[in-house]
């Protein structure tokens, strides 16, 4: 994704001299070709997030688009404030990206798993809030976020996640991109789960069970529409996300479903727990914390 | 260089709609405005390319208050440059206005809104860098108070500016000595203070913060080495021109009464 993420932006950039990309000192064997071949709308400002935002504000207000780049929490916690009041109150076209969003950094500790990170910029009045579900979608993303008025998010994994999309995509911020057609189960995946979402759904027909994927891209503004269909046209909704579940997407889809009338489906929460935890291991061990989510979807199909 | 008389007038008018401004609304902060009238007057009074008639003017400079809780004598200083009706500033934290009790963007005149501390350097670098790399000729002036330099962005942008030759970045630090909770001195020591901006590579001129000559000449010099951002260390008085509120902690947050209110204001006519 970061790689779709790059050559989109460059391609983009060279058309485009008021768009720049600012890093806080991360991004090697990643960045160096933009910075090689627009030193001019490029900077590393250094090991300091704070500034980097309050400087992208800055760039902004006299006619710059300025993407700021890191991993994990550091774009985001880091600098909450600055991205608060200096970026999202002005509504000034900045886009916050981080690369290694949710459990990519599995081995690196908690420092490095970003799993709150959703839930904090979705809280951020004018923020718009994307989670690519494979390359192309990334792609698609920074093309369109090149061309966005206001301030953005945009939560990436890292390299080598696997396309999910066969041919080519209607890809608009804010509307779901049905991946899958069912009827009994709607899987609603953001992020990097879309692939699972997608076999799991394959898994889920090979038990008779007609699963739909939405592919979630857009957390923030939801696609309202989409999760209503889900809950009027299936018998479950699950949201599925490498995120706590406190405050990601299914906690997003949790106050379209409170506010829902009329016959609905059952709505589940597939993601991580509200926990610290003390271990690591491979992105594949530590995903393993969520559950199995064809168990779990099959588990909640038996109580509906 | 801005005519002495008039930008002393300036200044006393400020402090006036200032001090009218907190006790009607009974609100803070009156002591930060006193101390940086006068940086105020100097820089809305020709030093900053500023046009009231179109404050969104592409190539003008940019008045970055970084120390956000100045906001009464900010917009005083906007409402005295023209940017709008002196009137208005009777609305200051009043329902419905504009005019919040740290600065607004959505105020004539203001670029950026700030009231959390040590955010305005690096709006200020930004900006500078922003036109730099454009060739534009606008500057960045950003004024800081000496409490917020405790904050660790202040001193990433501090980093910053000199690394990348900003020297159409100016900062300013209103430099009265006391901050929140106490004097600089007790609470956090900045001294050397000159040292650490040249140590930086800063171009340093520490004036009196309450002379319009020197305020003036400091303005002018800049930048005095290209490729170096100035940082002008204005000494000044929290509290300035009202004999009871100066150097005293507690006008950082007591509105005076109205009794206090005319005292004071006979003062800053010079009625004293």
């Amino acid at each position: 994704m970061r790689t779709a993420f790059i050559d989109t932006l460059l391609a983009e950039a060279r058309g485009r001299s008021d768009v720049m990309l600012l890093t806080a000192d991360l991004g090697f064997s990643v960045l160096e070709r933009f910075r090689d071949a627009l030193p001019g709308q490029y900077l590393n400002v250094g090991v300091a997030e704070q500034n980097m935002m309050g400087i992208a504000a800055g760039l902004a207000d006299v006619g710059k688009t300025v993407f700021t780049y890191s991993i994990a929490n550091f774009p985001t916690l880091r600098c909450l404030e600055q991205i608060r009041n200096d970026v999202c109150y002005h509504g000034y076209p900045v886009r916050v990206v981080s690369v290694g969003g949710g459990l990519t950094y599995a081995s690196q500790g908690y420092t490095h798993h970003g799993v709150e990170d959703i839930g904090v910029m979705r809280a951020l009045p004018g923020m718009v809030v994307i989670a690519p579900g494979d390359p192309l979608e990334a792609a698609c993303a920074t093309k369109a976020l090149c061309a966005l008025a206001g301030p953005a998010y945009l939560r990436l994994g890292k390299a080598g996640e696997p396309r999910v999309h066969d041919g080519p995509i209607d890809f608009q911020v804010g509307r779901a991109i049905e991946v899958a057609k069912g009827e009994d189960v709607a899987l609603v995946s953001t992020g990097g789960m879309l692939k699972y979402a997608v076999d799991t759904a394959q898994a889920l027909r090979r038990d008779g069970v007609s699963a739909r994927v939405l592919s979630m891209h857009t957390v923030k503004p939801l696609d309202v529409d989409a999760v209503r269909r889900a809950l009027a046209e299936t018998k479950l909704v699950v949201t599925v996300e490498e995120h706590s579940v406190a405050s990601g997407l299914g906690a997003a889809v949790a106050q379209v479903v409170a506010a829902h009338d009329g016959r609905q489906a059952r709505f589940r929460m597939f993601g991580l727990p509200d926990e610290r935890y003390s271990r690591v291991g491979g992105h594949g061990y530590m995903r393993e914390m969520m559950g199995d989510l064809r168990a779990f979807a099959l588990e909640a199909l038996r109580a509906a | 260089m801005p005519d002495i008389e008039r930008t002393r007038e300036r200044a006393r008018r400020i402090r006036e709609h200032a001090l009218r401004m907190v006790h009607r609304a009974n609100a803070s902060h009156i002591g930060t405005g006193l101390s940086m009238a006068d940086i105020l007057a100097v820089l809305y009074g020709g030093v900053a390319r500023v046009d009231p008639a179109n404050p969104r003017a592409p190539e003008r400079d940019r008045v970055i208050l970084s120390k956000g809780h100045g906001a009464a004598a900010f917009y005083a200083a906007l409402a005295e440059a023209g940017f709008f009706e002196v009137s208005r500033l009777e609305t200051f934290c009043e329902d419905g206005s504009a005019l919040a009790g740290h600065v607004s963007h959505h105020v004539p005149g203001v670029d950026f809104s700030t009231g959390s501390l040590g955010h305005g350097l690096s709006l200020g670098c930004g900006v500078a860098l922003g036109l730099k790399r454009d060739a534009r000729p606008g500057r960045a002036f950003v004024i800081l108070s000496d409490g917020e330099c405790d904050e660790g962005s202040t001193w990433e942008a501090a980093l910053f500016a000199p690394h990348h030759g900003l020297d159409n970045l100016v900062a300013i630090v209103d430099y009265n000595k006391i901050q929140s909770f106490g004097s600089v001195k007790e609470v956090l020591e900045l001294e050397p203070f000159a040292e650490k901006w040249a140590a930086f590579r800063w171009d340093v001129q520490a004036i009196d913060g309450h002379d319009p000559a020197a305020l003036a000449a400091a303005f002018a010099a800049v930048p005095r080495t290209p490729g170096r951002p100035s940082v002008i260390l204005a000494h000044t008085v929290k509290g300035r021109g009202v004999s009871f509120m100066e150097n005293d902690l507690l006008w950082h947050y007591r509105s005076p009464s109205r009794e206090q209110l005319e005292a004071a204001v006979g003062e800053v006519r010079g009625e004293r």
